[in-house]
């Protein structure tokens, strides 16, 4: 590998994980945001033209915070919670592919961090992984309420995982390739929501119950837990769920828009038969196919914080029931019925 | 069977919809009902309960006689009138007070009123830093 790649690489990483915090920064905004208009209020207006400038305001007194460790708390456990469930989240971000590839000056750069050939699984074991720091988190704080939330976590990550799981079979079926890349390229002419439309509708309700959304958000109901597993946790711990939560929305978003929306596929038009001959052409269509995600990402979070300004808050049986009575007889349904289907080339 | 999951499914896409069109309606087609307090105001109703005021004559001269039927009639007891007599032996209140901090803005003090001394106006800013600051006298209540 030679310096220029190496520095390319390095480059990537850096503004990933740049835009990954804004977008988690600016997805709380947005959140504040859309939830006060649909409750016909304005959410942040002081700080900034519209509250822009809130999220900064936020992290800055967060920042500040007395940080409190707990006497009674296992500290090992404590503090190493927030971390996992933090590295979870960013690290589930560097196999989604953002855009296809980039020709500058010579060089082609891959828009993606690593096209790893197992790429959904590394994402799935990602995101079952981070519900050990909530299951820790609840735990290790010492408190009632902290280990119902953490405990409900844990139930609700094996209750949906599965579902979620199943519900992209007919998508890996379809392409016969775990690689997100490969996945995307396979929606160039068709995008997978109209081949599978009951697997996108499961996957997008497990995706919701794996971020901790409304109207799942089970383990931190603040009506019944206080904050559920956060409860003990303060400053920039606390930060740190909070980061780790909306980048798992951006990350379930990037993930429902790659497996079933086209990834960066905009339909009817392929970007890649454009070759505009103006230079500013020529970087518009190389920059067209990111934006294209973007838009998609945009949506899918928008629809989640939508969803949040909806629904009440299922309980705790009607979820159980939900994901393990509807969901998986659903999924596995799905599943027979895309075999069937390509078998007799229906598909 | 189908028929209730339909139904139970179209209810939820009620709900989206019900709250989209509130988004829409408070961003595109107009705005929330919120006042941006400082910056803008709302204009209270000609019947607003706020803050009293006594009122003068044509010729400048305090309508209270100094009855003390606003002071009886108070529920929350907030007005202490000491009257005394003028140069023409007329009563007239030498004091004047009301306790703000008390006042339930019933009103029943101007109903009371046999000479249309008291009013209330629409003012409604009437925080203060300290409780003697909520004791209204003769003076501030008498203000233009």
């Amino acid at each position: 590998m030679d310096i220029i790649t190496l520095a390319i690489m390095l480059l990537k990483l850096i503004v990933v994980f740049i835009a990954m915090l804004l977008g988690v920064a600016y997805l709380t905004w947005l959140e504040r945001k859309v939830l006060g208009h649909m409750q016909i209020r304005y959410g942040p207006m002081r700080v900034g033209w519209h509250g822009l400038l809130q999220p900064i305001a936020d992290g800055i007194k967060l920042f500040f915070k007395e940080d409190i460790v707990v006497d009674n708390a296992n500290k090992v456990i404590y503090l190493l919670a927030p971390f996992i469930v933090t590295v979870c989240a960013f690290a589930s971000f560097a196999v989604v592919p953002f855009g296809n590839e980039l020709t500058i000056l010579g060089q082609t750069i891959p828009l993606r961090i690593a096209d790893v050939n197992i790429g959904v699984l590394y994402i799935f074991a990602l995101s079952s992984l981070s519900v050990y720091g909530l299951t820790f988190a609840g735990w290790s704080s010492n408190n009632k309420y902290a280990l119902m939330g953490g405990l409900r976590a844990s139930a609700q990550m094996i209750s949906y995982e599965l579902p979620a799981g199943l519900s992209i079979i007919g998508v890996l079926m379809l392409t016969g390739s775990l690689s997100m890349v490969e996945i995307v390229n396979a929606q160039k002419d068709l995008w997978f929501i109209i081949k599978q439309p009951l697997g996108f509708i499961l996957f997008l309700i497990c995706s919701i119950a794996e971020c901790n959304r409304t109207p799942f958000d089970l383990p931190e109901a603040e009506s019944e837990l206080v904050a559920g597993f956060h409860v003990e946790y303060s400053s920039m711990k606390f930060a740190l769920f909070f980061l780790a939560e909306y980048a798992h929305m951006i990350v379930m978003a990037s993930l429902v828009t790659t497996l079933f929306m086209g990834g960066w596929h905009l339909p009817f038009i392929d970007i890649s038969s454009l070759h505009p001959t103006t230079l500013i052409g020529q970087l518009v269509v190389s920059l067209l196919p990111i934006c294209v995600f973007g838009v998609k990402v945009f949506c899918f979070l928008f629809f989640l914080i939508w969803l949040r300004a909806t629904y009440p808050r299922l309980r705790y049986d009607q979820l159980m029931k939900f994901g393990w009575k509807v969901l998986f007889p659903l999924a596995l349904f799905n599943i027979v019925l895309t075999a069937v289907l390509q078998i007799f080339n229906l598909l | 069977m189908i028929g209730s999951i339909i139904k139970r499914i179209w209810a939820l896409i009620c709900g989206l919809r019900e709250t989209l069109g509130y988004f829409l309606k408070t961003t595109i087609f107009g705005k929330p009902i919120t006042l941006m307090y400082p910056e803008e105001r709302w204009t209270p109703y000609p019947r607003f309960h706020g803050l009293h005021k006594l009122l003068r004559d044509d010729n400048g001269k305090e309508k209270c006689v100094a009855c003390c039927l606003c002071a009886a009639v108070c529920p929350a007891q907030c007005i202490t009138i000491e009257t005394a007599e003028n140069e023409n032996n007329e009563k007239y209140a030498s004091s004047y007070q009301i306790d703000i901090s008390r006042c339930i803005f019933c009103g029943y003090c101007v109903e009371a009123c046999p000479v249309g001394a008291l009013l209330m106006t629409g003012e409604y800013e009437l925080a203060e830093y300290t409780r003697e600051g909520l004791l209204y006298n003769k003076e501030r209540l008498l203000r233009e």
